[in-house]
């Protein structure tokens, strides 16, 4: 099976499984007491958020690497994984708001961990036009190396300022130094999605790994 | 370390003496800052927003716009005649070299700011006689900020399409996290509050410049070597 196709397959499969953890959260998950229906979009949110998150920490890694080996394997899973991440970005920026305003009453407000996700989402943007913006691959890759590592120093940056600044968002409920304080049958709807996520996280790197891989190799010699 | 700084501060002086001999670029920014102060001055109802809420954003706004205009030109000027190529066949660590802009591009961006903070003062009547010295300091701290990391930015745009327009669009995140910790602390600042309250913001600002400064250096050499 091509790299491609191998993708497609993960993605596929992702796919129908969101569709079975909205079945468990919608059926099979008891309604929180205080938030109603609009918990919900928890399940989608916070899996999204982290692998948003996620994937500006691996471009800076393979971005450090890549300085290192100049491997251009490295080079093309940054791409690959800034398209991703910009459009988890873009899921948490939509579902942020859709929740936030039957709970807060507003859609947005500049509380420090939408700043953030907004942020993220502007350099994710950055690099994918500096990226385009360039066209000798040498050089493309070089800088969006550096703008990768610079991305990832300033995201613990943007993160302190989440505790410097009050904030309204709703303080974590999984990824805390305590326990979750999540019901258990909440938690695993949780970790469902979030394996769910994962999973789409991997087959749309792999996707869009292979095509730009093809897109470097240029068009079909037939074609 | 001290053949960087001295090599460096070669290169900076070069920089600087061409600057002050055309004078253009910095007239531009100057007249820039001045403008921006102006617009800012009629972009608010003065009768319903007091000066005082507004005044940290507006020095802010503007001091990060003028530093973008500046860092725009630091490695344009290098451009002309493949100034940089001779630079970088020139034995010189790559390190000094970034260095060299940053010296440079501090005192241009500086001068600016030297220039907008009495207009500043002038145009929006605010009182900063009694907070001068911490003021300034806040205003270096966040200024280092800004032009360690667009330095870095500017020597890889000046090389893609659209350079002027993506400096700022690669910058701007960037400089968001020292711009909230400045205009907090110029806030406490005007407001007469103690420093202490703001300690967090301080240390942000510092972490900032150490970290960045730090991380454009080792990252420069990827941005020049062929």
């Amino acid at each position: 099976m091509t790299l491609l196709n191998r993708g497609r397959l993960l993605t596929i499969v992702g796919l129908v499984l969101l569709g079975a953890v909205y079945v468990r959260a919608l059926a099979f998950t008891p309604t929180e007491a205080s938030q109603g229906l609009a918990q919900k979009i928890f399940y989608i949110h916070v899996p999204a958020a982290v692998w948003a998150e996620t994937s500006m920490i691996l471009i800076g890694i393979a971005s450090a690497f890549f300085l290192f080996l100049k491997d251009p394997r490295l080079d093309r899973f940054a791409e690959a994984s800034a398209q991703v991440g910009t459009v988890f970005a873009a899921v948490v920026l939509t579902t942020g708001p859709i929740w936030g305003k039957p709970i807060w009453g507003t859609w947005w407000t500049w509380d420090a961990r939408l700043t953030l996700t907004l942020l993220l989402f502007f350099i994710y943007v950055g690099y994918l036009v500096l990226r385009g913006a360039i066209t000798e691959p040498g050089l493309r890759a070089r800088y969006s190396a550096v703008l990768g590592i610079c991305g990832l120093v300033l995201v613990p940056f943007i993160h302190f300022s989440v505790l410097l600044f009050r904030t309204l968002h709703p303080q974590p409920v999984i990824l805390k130094p305590s326990a979750p304080s999540l019901p258990a049958v909440m938690l695993t709807t949780w970790l469902f999605s979030f394996c769910v996520f994962t999973l789409l996280y991997i087959g749309f790197v792999t996707q869009t790994y292979a095509l730009l891989l093809r897109r470097e190799a240029g068009p079909p010699a037939h074609g | 370390m001290g053949d960087i700084l001295r090599d460096a501060w070669t290169i900076a002086r070069k920089d600087l003496i061409l600057e002050f001999r055309s004078r253009t670029a910095f007239l531009s920014a100057a007249v820039f800052t001045a403008l921006v102060l102006t617009v800012f001055n009629f972009g608010r109802d003065p009768t319903a927003v007091p000066t005082l809420d507004l005044a940290p954003s507006i020095l802010w706004v503007t001091f990060t716009f003028a530093a973008m205009l500046a860092l725009n030109r630091a490695f344009q000027l290098e451009l002309e005649n493949q100034a940089l190529d001779g630079l970088l066949v020139a034995p010189l660590s790559r390190h000094s070299i970034y260095w060299a802009k940053l010296i440079a591009n501090l005192v241009f961006v500086g001068t600016v700011e030297a220039v907008g903070l009495p207009l500043f003062v002038l145009f929006f009547n605010v009182d900063i006689g009694g907070v001068l010295a911490p003021l300034l300091g806040v205003i270096a701290l966040a200024t280092i900020g800004f032009v360690a990391v667009g330095t870095l930015f500017s020597a890889m745009v000046i090389k893609t399409r659209f350079a002027e327009l993506m400096l700022p669009v690669l910058l701007l995140p960037f400089l968001i996290p020292p711009l909230i910790g400045a205009v907090q602390v110029t806030a406490a600042l005007f407001s007469g509050r103690p420093l202490s309250e703001v300690q967090g913001w301080l240390r942000l600002l510092a972490a900032y410049d150490v970290g960045f400064v730090t991380l454009a250096t080792l990252l420069f050499p990827a941005t020049v070597n062929e």
